[in-house]
């Protein structure tokens, strides 16, 4: 079964990604910041991971430049789940490593292809 | 909101009338929510109200908004997106030989609404730069309703239309963003041009008086709600201005099966339907020798 980490401080957008995911078929854990994230992380690394921008703590963008600068050879495929929609944020997550990124509100079928296009689902 | 029996009878004549769609009786509840936009704009709180006020005599603007809003203008890119990896693994690299001479490629989107699926086609051609330089490729994106093709051409999406069928790269890479939002670039606008058509009217001819004929014709999601004898004159119409060779591309799981004889489904491409063959004369049967 796939894995899947949600790292996101909302415990709406948690329940529903998770609703999501699991409709999917993906075996989901949940972190409440970037920092929860890394710790998860070091414990199993998932598939994939949906994440969050604004956090407090460490925030998304933070938490995956630490990822990506692990070297850790099974790098988990990253989609942004985020309200920030604009060319600059894009560019930033595209430069940090993320495969994906989707704007919030989004629905399952917008998730579902996202995760098509990055080959996890 | 509710809706008398009569207006809901006045509306789905209308919309019958002016593109051909039907409003069967199981689908008329999206009568209250398609127009309560226009009602508010009306400063009206009934559609009964709205419907009197149209004069069926007229051209009025207001049937035209009221048939504009009754339309489902869904689309979003890529839609269908295994359609799409046909059309460029066998459709162009086959269209790459057979127009090798005059280098030009016309495209039909038909029911385009706000032009993904046009803009979808441009994507495929840019992305394959180096094969087509030099090449003229005209995509043609035509609706029976004006308001998305003004949608259309000013090419501004939000976000959330992007998304839905566009990864994050193509994203950055098709549009770029503007204070009216995030605006298609110019190299796949410049492929396009959007017109107002109704698909059962001919189109117009080409300036040298011929019938414009395309090489590949994308109807899609939009012959759903015709009848049966509406779609015979919608297939009747595509058949005529497809190429002899050309290629049409439905939607998934539409079909032109029992409604035409002119067009026949593609073996092992599903969703691609090109000319039918004509059927090989039977041989004559041996007429009896007269008997003497
Ligand atoms: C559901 S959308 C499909 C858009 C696109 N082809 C796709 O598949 O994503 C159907 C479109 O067909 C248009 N349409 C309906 N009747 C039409 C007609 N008689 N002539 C031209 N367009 C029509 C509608 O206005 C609407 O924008």
């Amino acid at each position: 079964m796939k894995t899947c980490l949600i790292v996101d401080d909302s415990r709406l957008i948690r329940k529903f990604s998770r609703q999501s995911m699991e409709a999917l078929g993906f075996m989901v854990s949940e972190a409440c910041d970037g920092q929860q994230a890394i710790q998860s992380c070091e414990a199993a690394m998932p598939d994939v991971i949906l994440l969050d921008w604004n956090m407090p703590v460490m925030s998304g963008i933070e938490f995956l430049r630490v990822l990506r600068q692990t070297g850790h050879a099974n790098q988990p495929k990253v989609v942004f789940c985020t309200t920030e929609s604009d060319a600059a944020h894009i560019q930033a997550a595209i430069e940090a490593g993320a495969d994906e990124y989707v704007m919030k509100p989004f629905d399952h079928d917008t998730l579902h292809m996202k995760l098509q296009l990055v080959g996890v689902a | 909101m509710q809706v008398s029996l009569a207006s809901e009878r006045l509306l789905a004549e209308l919309l019958r009338a002016r593109t051909g769609q039907e409003l069967p009786d199981n689908r008329r509840w999206r009568i209250g929510t398609a127009l309560s936009g226009l009602c508010r704009e009306y400063g009206i709180d009934s559609i009964d109200q709205l419907v009197a006020m149209f004069s069926p005599t007229r051209q009025s603007v207001l049937a035209r908004q009221m048939v504009e809003a009754l339309l489902n203008n869904e689309t979003y890119f890529f839609r269908d997106r295994a359609l799409f990896d046909h059309l460029v693994g066998h459709v162009l690299p086959t269209l790459a030989e057979t127009r090798a001479e005059s280098r030009t490629l016309t495209i039909w989107s038909v029911g385009c609404s706000t032009g993904q699926e046009a803009l979808t086609l441009a994507m495929l051609f840019a992305s394959q730069e180096a094969r087509w330089a030099g090449w003229t490729i005209s995509i043609l994106g035509t609706d029976v309703s004006g308001s998305v093709i003004e949608i259309a051409r000013k090419g501004c999406y939000t976000p959330f239309q992007i998304q839905r069928g566009l990864a994050m790269g193509e994203m950055m890479r098709w549009f770029e963003e503007t204070p009216q939002g995030w605006r298609v670039r110019e190299r796949l606008r410049r492929m396009i041009r959007f017109e107002e058509h109704n698909l059962l009217d001919p189109l117009p001819a080409l300036p040298g008086g011929q019938m414009p004929t395309f090489d590949i014709v994308l109807c899609r999601n939009v012959l759903l709600y015709f009848d049966a004898a509406t779609r015979e004159r919608a297939f009747a119409r595509v058949a005529s201005a497809l190429a002899p060779d050309g290629w049409l591309m439905l939607g998934a799981g539409e079909t032109t099966l029992g409604l035409t004889d002119r067009l026949s489904p593609e073996r092992g491409a599903p969703g691609f339907f090109r000319h039918a063959k004509p059927a090989k004369p039977r041989r004559a049967a041996v007429a009896p020798a007269a008997i003497a």
